[in-house]
């Protein structure tokens, strides 16, 4: 096959490259291993927007990251996804943090992170009841933000679908070839000759990068565990609560996410195995430990789950944005935080890159905006009865925790990169997510996805080939 | 809409409930129910064992079902099913204003007089045990297992490992058996079952099931699909003890690790609950804080028996009935609060109006451990006016003391009634 431009990765910011991509009159095309977009470490991650006063001025970090956060708020407006600039804090618990907290406030400054200012211990309380009393002063930092990770990355890819990229899902690349005036990628599927190849591959970066490049780069993945609090809990905090920084990152923070439950981690530990995405119990205890220096009570009675991501930790420290040593390669890799805040701005960036590269042109007819699933639950009583006259799919809840119906859910599955999963579905709609865990919905849901599908129920999976539910009788 | 009556859930609790408010006088019920049928939960528990209080007779979930749909049929009560009651909130005038949605009649409200809540429980589910490991598919509460293999026909799974020695868990691990899945232990955190002795005999005994007590899942294995859990012992803290791992293959793993009221709508009312049973505090008449507001069925506690549930929720009906025709004994005096004593984990009532009682107070209650050969204690004051040997108690069983109208209204202000176990150690010492 023949694509002008293949992007390896459909997480956030691969799926954000696509977008922006997406306003050009090139030919795209999306291969991604899993079976949808935002499934790897996109999928699990502390949904925040940072500021950008963490990281060290002049990196690509601080660059990207202050972009990001800036194109945030509008871009969530356009494509219609969650996000609040709900404002963060960095804890400093005794006098001998002073230094790092003026550092950091220095940091923000020259990375050019508007109204970052200290409070005193008192002032922090008075802002957030629920913050301990140990803490003596804090960064407060008002452009901090939350988005749901799940519904910006969605969002690009649906938008970049509709502007007519192409996404392919269970295709993971196993080869690279440079030659002639392009590439050759490979999949387990078939080929694609290309001009220019973009790789956004999250921990697997270095894998696609030294196919490639004779310069190699290593990834380690650098797992994080958090523990996701009742809806009830949601308004322990209402700032994103981060300690003064250690050596791994930004250490354990307490936010609220966009949908409004508690969320607490991430810890830090690198791991070998690049899929390893369980939660252990050293890890739970840790951060809920960690966290408890945070706030006055962690609500432990009221965790509704857990979970672990990783991050993309190149050895350099760094993320490498741009073209490679070889010409129309193009790296988005060693994408750890606060890559979430970067990708809009690691997205346009290297779109116009690939753009220059190939001499395109924009198009005429880009679509900017994107209008998401209705959200019933979210919905006025006027609002909803409008949608239920128009489908009256959007009457019949089917995830009772947190409402959502049956004509959301066929809207996930019937989008443009619509949902083929459990997991799928859930990340659209939220069925799932809420304090049942799915108990009651996911029957129901999975009766969806066959219809809507036109497949049986035992083919369906959780997250793609493997992860299927059911089965027959033996012997059937 | 106005109703007298609004019964939210069309389970055995909201049925019962009522068929009996229109027994006793208020034809101006309905039901709320999301499902597209009436029955709640029992629609999935095809097994035997229902009914031996209420008729005598061993039925199946869906028969004794439908022994209440037929009453509710025969009284013509309304029913409103695929309808999701999803606010409710006092009414300026009084009663509550029930908000509900449906495809048929769009967003809509409901005046009512007085309310029942029945909306049952729900399972808890592998996040909220905060239990780590991977999060592949094959992980169910022992509920949804039960609809999957049940309604659709499924297998969910055919080498099972089942953590939680709940009713449904025990349940499942012979339904799975039955149809073809090898059940390879059931673990228990606790050091005994949470479930009924005779499911113990019944689906693990019978079929060779090993119980582990003391019992828990300390990790979970497989990317995609379970591969493997590991089971450890744990101390009497309940910590799992290391080096006593042991990996079981498994491709499926069932919860069966308790179960929680429902009472989402409860709160957005207002209604007091109790901490310990995560449903309302009730008096005699089993109405909450809330005047014209009562609850019944699991929403109230969790119940063993669908019999008792049956019972309650007639109770609920009759009590809901009263509050509207404003036959309601005149008992404003001072409640009696009902309290815990040794070993007794919650009652069903928190307090009591004794002016409000016909002869008898029935106090509903679960015992936190096990107990051999104890003693249930019923206190007026300090005066013990009951001792019922029993041969056993256990945490999974409901317990029943019925106290006497009168000697409750011969009390001294300012007594309480008290529960309590007293074994044979505790009178020696």
């Amino acid at each position: 096959m023949k694509r002008e431009v293949v992007i390896i990765g459909a997480g956030v910011v691969g799926s954000s490259i696509a977008r922006e991509l997406s306003r050009y009159n090139v030919d795209v095309c999306v291969l991604e291993k899993a079976s949808d977009v935002c499934e790897g470490t996109s999928k699990a991650n502390s949904g925040i927007v940072h500021a950008g006063f963490d990281a060290e001025p002049g990196t690509l970090k601080a660059r990207f990251n202050v972009a990001g956060s800036r194109k945030m708020e509008a871009l969530s407006r356009e494509l219609d996804f969650s996000y609040k600039r709900n404002g963060s804090l960095v804890l400093c618990f005794s006098k001998d943090g002073y230094p790092q907290l003026e550092e950091l406030k220095k940091r923000g400054e020259s990375n050019g992170v508007e109204g970052v200012t200290i409070l005193t211990g008192d002032e922090v309380r008075k802002m957030e009841p629920a913050i301990s009393d140990e803490v003596v002063a804090a960064l407060y930092a008002p452009t901090g933000a939350i988005v749901c990770p799940f519904g910006l990355t969605i969002a690009m890819a649906e938008n970049a679908a509709v502007n007519g990229t192409e996404f392919r899902f269970n295709e993971p690349v196993t080869g690279i070839k440079a030659g002639g005036d392009g590439f050759v990628v490979t999949t387990d599927k078939g080929t694609y000759e290309c001009k220019a190849v973009i790789n956004a591959a999250g921990v697997y970066a270095d894998a696609i990068h030294n196919m490639v490049c004779a310069d190699k780069i290593h990834i380690t993945a650098r797992k994080g565990e958090y523990c996701l609090y009742d809806k009830k809990v949601g308004g322990t905090v209402s700032s994103t609560i981060f300690q003064l920084p250690g050596t791994y990152g930004k250490g354990v923070l307490v936010t609220p996410t966009v949908h409004g439950n508690l969320l607490l981690g991430p810890t830090a530990t690198d791991t070998p195995d690049k899929e390893e995405v369980n939660t252990t119990k050293v890890g739970l205890d840790t951060l809920q430990a960690t966290a408890a220096k945070s706030i006055k009570t962690v609500p432990y009675r009221s965790v509704i789950t857990s979970f672990a991501g990783l991050r993309a930790h190149e050895d350099g420290g760094d993320f490498i944005v741009g073209e490679s040593s070889v010409k129309g390669f193009y790296d988005a890799a060693g994408i750890e935080s606060p890559g979430l805040s970067a990708a809009p701005a690691i997205g346009e960036f290297l779109a116009g890159e690939v753009a220059g590269y190939l001499g395109a042109i924009e198009k005429s007819d880009f679509k900017a905006t994107r209008k998401g699933i209705p959200n019933v639950a979210l919905a006025s009583k006027e609002e909803r009865d409008r949608l239920i006259k128009e489908n009256p799919l959007y009457a019949n809840v089917i995830c009772r925790c947190e409402l959502v119906t049956e004509g959301e859910i066929v809207d996930a599955i019937k989008r443009p990169v619509g949902a083929t999963t459990l997991d799928g579905v859930k990340r659209r709609t939220r069925a799932g997510m809420g304090r049942c865990q799915a108990g009651f919905c996911s029957p129901k849901t999975l009766e969806i996805l066959a219809r809507e599908l036109g497949t049986d129920i035992t083919k369906i999976t959780k997250h793609g080939e493997g992860s299927e539910f059911l089965s027959e009788h033996k012997g059937l | 809409m106005n109703t007298k009556i609004a019964i939210i859930g069309g389970g055995p609790a909201g049925l019962a409930a009522a068929v009996s408010a229109y027994d006793a006088g208020v034809k101006d019920v309905v039901i709320l129910e999301r499902d597209d049928k009436l029955g709640g939960i029992l629609n999935q528990c095809i097994h035997n064992g229902f009914g031996l209080h209420t008729f005598k007779e061993e039925l199946t979930g869906p028969e004794y079902a439908e022994r209440f749909i037929e009453k509710v049929r025969e009284r013509n009560i309304e029913c409103l099913l695929k309808t999701i009651v999803v606010d409710l909130s006092e009414s300026q005038g009084g009663g509550v204003t029930v908000t509900a949605m449906s495809a048929e009649k769009g967003m809509f409200e409901i005046q009512a007089e007085a309310v029942v809540l029945a909306m049952g429980c729900r399972e808890r589910p592998r996040g909220a045990l905060n239990t780590p490991g991977y999060r592949p598919a094959g992980i169910y509460s022992a509920g949804t297992a039960q609809r999957y293999v049940n309604i659709e026909g499924k297998m969910p799974g055919h080498e099972v490992v089942i953590l939680g020695s709940g009713d449904i868990g025990l349940i499942m691990a012979r339904r799975m058996t039955l149809e073809g899945a090898h059940v390879k232990a059931v673990a228990e955190l606790m050091p005994y079952s949470g479930g009924l002795k005779r499911n113990i005999v019944q689906c693990l005994d019978d079929f060779d099931i090993p119980l582990k007590l003391s019992t828990t899942v300390t990790d979970i294995k497989g990317k995609d699909r379970v591969e493997s859990v590991v089971l450890s012992k744990v101390d009497e803290k309940n910590n799992p003890i290391p080096g006593t791992e042991e990996e079981i293959p498994c491709d499926t793993l069932l919860l069966s690790c308790g179960l929680l009221p429902e009472n989402e709508l409860s709160s957005m009312l207002g209604v007091d609950l109790s901490p310990v049973t995560g449903g309302a505090r009730v008096d005699e008449s089993l109405e909450t804080s809330i005047p014209g507001v009562f609850a019944c069925g699991n929403v109230l506690h969790v119940h063993d028996l669908v019999d008792y549930v049956s019972g309650e929720a007639t109770e609920a009906g009759k009590h809901a009935a009263e509050y509207v025709l404003g036959k309601t004994p005149a008992g404003e005096e001072a409640s009696i609060a009902l309290e815990t004593g040794n070993g007794v984990r919650y009652t069903v009532p928190s307090f009591v109006r004794p002016g409000r009682l016909e002869n008898f107070l029935t106090v509903r209650f679960r015992v936190g451990n096990v107990y051999k050969n104890p003693e249930i204690c019923v206190y007026l004051g300090d005066k013990c006016l009951q001792r019922r040997k029993k041969q056993i108690c256990a945490p999974g069983e409901m317990e029943q003391v019925m106290i006497k109208k009168s000697d409750i209204e011969a009390m001294a202000p300012g007594e309480t009634i008290r529960i309590a176990i007293e074994t044979e150690q505790e009178a020696a010492q």
